[in-house]
């Protein structure tokens, strides 16, 4: 909402300057987006000086000057002015400034070869003088001092902005505005005057507002005026509809926005000799047409609200006007009407239409039922004073009356929801400037809403008023209340932020991507998930939500790669989107990495990263995050979008179904299909959902501290086993033969080749055994290598080397 | 005894010109091994007098001691040179590179959301969370903003239906409703999380990132919400004073509401928080409004309290003098290094907000 002081002040007697309005105005809610004059497009041509005036290379008469223009560098610009020189302070017009004379835009061109980068000006050219003969000798005394600055000043009235909130249609016009700051002590409302205009005739041409079900009127009212001259608005009128940043139109055309703008009424006027017979209010049926005023033609829906003639329809009731009807210069006889639409009815429409206009935004919002009258006079009044012509006496028709809402307000509540108290003679005082009527029922106050306030429906309202005009700095800061229902963070929570540090302790950098993604990435990872499209995208490469983090995460993998990084590890915790549903949704870590181990080093070997790489960060963050190593059980079996492979899946337990974890090399037709560029590129993933909930806190699962003291011994054994058998069962087949005595197994070589039947590997294991009890003897040692070598060669066909 | 004497001269003279253990060693079993010359002198006490074998046994023994001290400290010697001359050699260039240090680092959104976390711990907060579908009830219907409000037109709303079912959420607060609706008054809770509108452009990112705060109980005023803010921003931006300005706004889900500004200033191109006397609106707060409260079940008449909203990735670009929204989510690596932080970095109370 923009207006100008001055105009303000036809509303509001004030001793407030400027800043004192501007402050109190977003003391009371009314925010200042800004207060600045409406730009002009005298405003890019600046005070300079020319540091240094040399010949043009290729043209004598030309100059090439270089000027300081009041910024950090000087500008070249080629000049014929033969007084240009050293140290002269002139006017300059930048690439882009329109110049006065003959309205050419400049633009950054090449004169004889040399790039002039805008001009210097003449005073003919800025219509300051005749004199052309050269470019503009400025005064050193003035000047000197303000190189970089305007050379025009800009004489228009500041203008300010205001952002009204959708609560609040009654500050959409001035007058509104002038209400709350007199309600806050910033001056006085005025009066209206009363009006002295003479009412002549009838309004002749009859209006209906059929009674339907969807009807979006409720009240029409209109007058007739005879015999205008319609013409350009005068001076006055121009510079208000300027100050709202819109352009003048005609005088009718204008009068009906200021008055819209000045008292939030907005108007219509029709051309009245090109209605057919009468006005009907009415609701569409779907398939009608017209052309509106912004030169569109709509095709309506069912129960929209039209205002029609006997030949169809004229306009969309509060939204927008018909080119059919529309005044023009050589309207000689106008119809204009001011009425009430329904708020829902026309947030409806111009939904479906996607309209946006001035009066469907006030109509939204609610316009005062009651400010019917008092639109049609000062708007009739405005074009007799501009346009002549006579009046008809105003017609209003209603199918509905105005009920008024009464509020009972116990001033307690305001204290209660303040928590400071206002005297009751200071809030009544509050209430009635801003339009309530207050009567007194014991320490109950009767209050009766103002016609122009729809938001203010109930007590809270009420307390809301009086705080916001009475000051939010009367509020106390109290100290914060310490006191704690529940811990802080549940376990999930916990987990999420241990996990998302130790995978970052890890060398992974985190990021964060978008929650959508490219569908055509996507369903690279989708597996068995359905694609959620988003119905409205940003854009058509952002098109679904994810169903896993690694599109977007291997999207951008790429991009660094790009950006020429080799070594590469990214991870991102967030929402990986398994349905449509509100809580569709997983916790999940998706890492990835890329490139070489100890590139360049000058000690150790290089190599390119694998799969085990991304097996210990996976299981040592898990571990960190509270997981016990030795129930984790991995197997093979992982998501398509994997190296089949060279890959796993992680469980919590071997009793688990679900895998918390995958791990591995990506799939080479996944990194064919993305064009990425890499040595080596391994991921993994966690899903926080999947991992159970420990049912201990640490402090309940610290057992007895116990330990051996006894020797304990090592033995190695090397298998020939089949190429398949996973090791991981090899470790727990020897672990199984004596849980007490076996205090590790660790595996040490696997090999296959040389010396290796075809099928088969050799896995060599280092075995402690340890007892609690007594320092075993060969005897005792030779019994327990020989139950292993028994079970794991009859469990799993594998035969010891020798 | 002169014989003694001579042999023991000898041999120290011997053992100090000697450089090598192993010789050192031959030396000691020439003297002391079982046929040794100083062993077979002791054999030789038996056969004399009583007289002369006191004073001879007496004369060998210092003897003896002499000369193992002598080899001893002659083999301590030889070993020092031999190791000090070992150490010499293996002397390693140590201004050569460490193995690589592999750096992680937390995402400044992430580090944020901690802090504000830890903060909010302080005065008795618990997180809730919510999801990032939600429903148009609980997005709209249920915060006091019906499908013909105005107010809807400030969220562009990403759906996932035609209908406008199901959509992106817009702001954190269906997480009020949602946790109101599960459990009983009081309630003191924050909800960090993403949230996504559907504009880019400089300062919009179609995703981004609110924290939602609520306090609920018997007597919580608008002074409550003051103090609780007051102590957040401070506390958060790490200064001693804080320039902040509560101004009247309006939210369809809270009454009065209020929007927040702090005091700033640019100094030397960078801006400093809590002084100077431009205003910066940091977030959007007020009294949960009566028809929120019987949507979700909770008395109005017995209850009341208040919520805010605040906008995590602006905050951080304040704290932290982070220039554009729109890298945050660009996963440019150099810029993940730069802005991000140490894992090791926990924002916590007795630790401090940050390093």
């Amino acid at each position: 909402m923009k207006f100008t002081v001055d105009w303000l002040k036809n509303h509001l007697d004030t001793k407030f300057n400027n800043n004192q309005i501007i402050d109190k105005l977003t003391n009371i809610g009314l925010e200042v987006e800004s207060f600045e004059s409406s730009t002009s497009e005298l405003d890019t041509f600046i005070v300079a000086k020319i540091i240094n005036a040399k010949t043009h290379p290729n043209a004598d008469r030309l100059k090439l000057c270089d000027v300081d223009v009041g910024s950090d560098k000087t500008i070249e610009v080629v000049c014929g002015a033969p007084n240009a020189k050293n140290g002269l302070l002139t006017v300059y017009a930048p690439p882009g400034s329109i110049i006065p004379k003959n309205q050419m835009k400049l633009s950054v061109s090449k004169i004889r070869g040399v790039t002039s980068y805008g001009m210097l000006c003449s005073e003919s050219e800025l219509l300051l003088s005749n004199e052309s003969d050269g470019i503009i000798e400025l005064k050193n005394n003035k000047y000197a001092n303000k190189i970089g600055e305007k050379y025009f000043k800009n004489t228009s009235e500041k203008v300010i902005d205001l952002s009204i909130t959708p609560n609040r249609p009654d500050c959409l016009g001035v007058r509104g505005i002038a209400r709350d700051l007199s309600a806050a002590g910033a001056g006085k409302l005025k009066i209206n005057k009363k009006t002295n205009l003479k009412y002549r005739g009838n309004q002749n041409i009859n209006v209906t507002i059929k009674k339907e079900k969807a009807q979006g009127c409720t009240i029409f009212g209109s007058c007739l005026i005879k015999n205008v001259t319609n013409k350009e608005s005068p001076k006055w009128l121009k510079d208000k509809i300027l100050s709202l940043g819109q352009k003048p139109i005609s005088a009718i055309v204008d009068i009906t926005n200021y008055v819209m703008f000045d008292l939030n009424r907005p108007l219509h006027a029709y051309d009245a000799d090109k209605i057919d017979n009468e006005i009907i209010v009415r609701s569409s049926s779907k398939g009608e047409s017209f052309e509106a005023l912004d030169n569109k033609k709509y095709i309506l829906e069912n129960d929209m609200c039209v205002i029609s003639d006997r030949s169809g329809i004229l306009g969309l009731g509060g939204i927008i006007g018909g080119t059919r009807s529309g005044t023009e210069y050589s309207t000689k006889n106008i119809l204009l009407e001011s009425a009430y639409f329904l708020p829902r009815s026309i947030r409806k429409t111009s939904k479906q239409l996607n309209i946006d206009t001035d009066a469907k935004f006030r109509f939204e919002r609610g316009i005062d039922p009651l400010s019917i009258e008092e639109g049609l006079i000062k708007a009739s009044e405005l074009i007799k004073q501009i346009c002549g012509g006579e009046i008809s006496n105003l017609d209003v028709k209603k199918i509905e009356n105005y009920k008024k809402t009464i509020i009972n307000f116990d001033p307690f509540l305001f204290e209660k929801t303040t928590g400071f108290n206002v005297e009751n003679k200071e809030l009544i005082k509050i209430l009635e400037k801003l339009g309530f009527n207050v009567s007194k029922n014991k320490k109950i106050l009767k209050l009766t809403i103002p016609s122009w306030r729809p938001d203010i429906t109930q007590p809270i309202d009420i307390v809301e008023e009086i705080v916001r005009i009475k000051g939010y700095e009367h509020i106390n800061t109290l100290e914060p209340i310490k006191t704690r229902l529940k811990p802080t963070l549940n376990y999930y929570q916990k987990l999420f932020h241990f996990l998302q540090r130790s995978v970052a302790s890890k060398g992974y950098s985190e990021t964060v991507t978008w929650s959508f993604t490219d569908s055509k990435i996507n369903q690279l990872f989708k597996e068995n998930d359905e694609e959620i499209p988003i119905v409205n995208p940003i854009s058509s490469d952002l098109n679904v939500l994810r169903n896993s983090i690694f599109p977007n995460l291997l999207f951008y993998l790429k991009k660094n790669l790009d950006r020429g990084f080799k070594d590469i590890s990214l991870f991102e915790i967030g929402p990986a989107f398994k349905g449509k549903n509100p809580g569709d949704q997983l916790t999940v870590i998706g890492a990835v990495r890329a490139g070489k181990v100890s590139r360049l080093s000058w000690n150790d070997k290089e190599r390119i990263v694998d799969t085990f790489d991304v097996k210990k960060d996976v299981i040592q963050s898990l571990c960190e995050a509270g997981i016990d190593k030795e129930h984790i059980v991995i197997d093979d079996k992982t998501p398509s979008y994997y190296h089949p492979g060279k890959s796993g899946g992680v469980y919590q337990n071997k009793n688990e179904k679900v895998a918390l974890a995958y791990f591995g090399e990506i799939h080479p037709n996944i990194i064919k299909k993305l064009d990425i560029k890499t040595e080596g590129l391994v991921i993994f993933e966690i899903c926080l959902d999947y991992i159970k909930e420990l049912k201990q806190k640490i402090k309940d699962t610290k057992s007895e501290y116990k330990f051996s003291d006894f020797q304990k011994s090592e033995r190695d054994f090397a298998f020939i086993i089949n190429k398949n058998f996973k090791s991981q069962e090899l470790v727990n087949i020897i672990k199984s033969v004596d849980n007490k005595l076996i205090k590790s197994v660790r595996v040490f070589d696997v090999f296959e080749g040389e010396n290796i039947p075809e099928g088969k590997k050799s896995i060599a294991v280092n075995v402690t055994i340890q007892s609690e009890e007594k320092t075993l003897n060969e005897n005792d040692l030779d019994n327990v290598n020989k139950l292993i070598i028994s079970s794991v060669e009859s469990k799993s066909g594998a035969k010891i080397r020798s | 005894m002169s014989d003694i004497k001579k042999i023991k001269d000898d041999y120290i003279d011997k053992l100090n010109a000697e450089n090598n253990v192993d010789k050192v060693n031959n030396i000691k079993s020439e003297l002391f091994g079982k046929n040794g010359i100083i062993s077979n002198e002791f054999k030789k006490l038996g056969s004399i007098s009583v007289e002369e074998r006191k004073k001879l046994a007496s004369d060998l023994n210092n003897v003896k001691d002499e000369l193992q001290n002598k080899i001893s400290i002659k083999i301590q010697e030889i070993e020092t040179k031999e190791i000090n001359l070992k150490l010499e050699k293996e002397k390693i260039d140590v201004t050569l590179p460490e193995r690589d240090i592999e750096i992680g680092k937390i995402h400044p959104v992430s580090q944020v959301i901690d802090e504000i976390s830890s903060i909010f711990s302080e005065i008795g907060f618990s997180v809730e969370e919510g999801p990032d579908v939600e429903n148009e009830y609980n997005n709209f219907t249920a915060l006091n903003t019906p499908d013909n409000h105005p107010a809807r037109d400030m969220h562009d709303t990403f759906y996932l239906d035609n209908n406008k079912e199901l959509l992106l959420r817009t702001h954190t607060s269906p997480v009020q409703v949602r946790t109101m609706l599960k459990g009983k008054p009081p309630f003191k809770i924050i909800a960090p999380g993403r949230t996504y509108r559907s504009d880019s452009d400089q300062t919009h990112a179609p995703m981004f990132h609110q924290v939602e705060g609520l306090h609920i109980d018997k007597n919580i005023n608008m002074g409550h919400l003051k103090g609780c803010l007051n102590y957040f921003i401070k506390e958060f931006f790490e200064v001693d004073k804080i320039k902040m300005r509560f101004r009247p706004s309006h939210f369809p889900f809270t009454e009065p509401s209020a929007e927040v500004d702090i005091g700033y200033e640019i100094k030397n191109g960078k801006i400093v928080i809590g002084e100077g006397d431009k205003w910066l609106e940091i977030l959007g707060c007020g009294m949960v409004h009566p028809n929120v409260l019987k949507n979700v079940k909770v008395n109005p008449s017995k209850y009341q309290g208040y919520a805010f909203g605040i906008g995590i990735d602006r905050l951080g670009m304040l704290k932290y003098g982070i220039n554009d929204l729109r890298a945050f989510f660009e996963t440019d690596y150099r810029w993940l290094s730069h802005f991000g932080f140490d894992p090791l970095d926990v924002p916590s109370n007795y630790r401090g907000l940050s390093r």
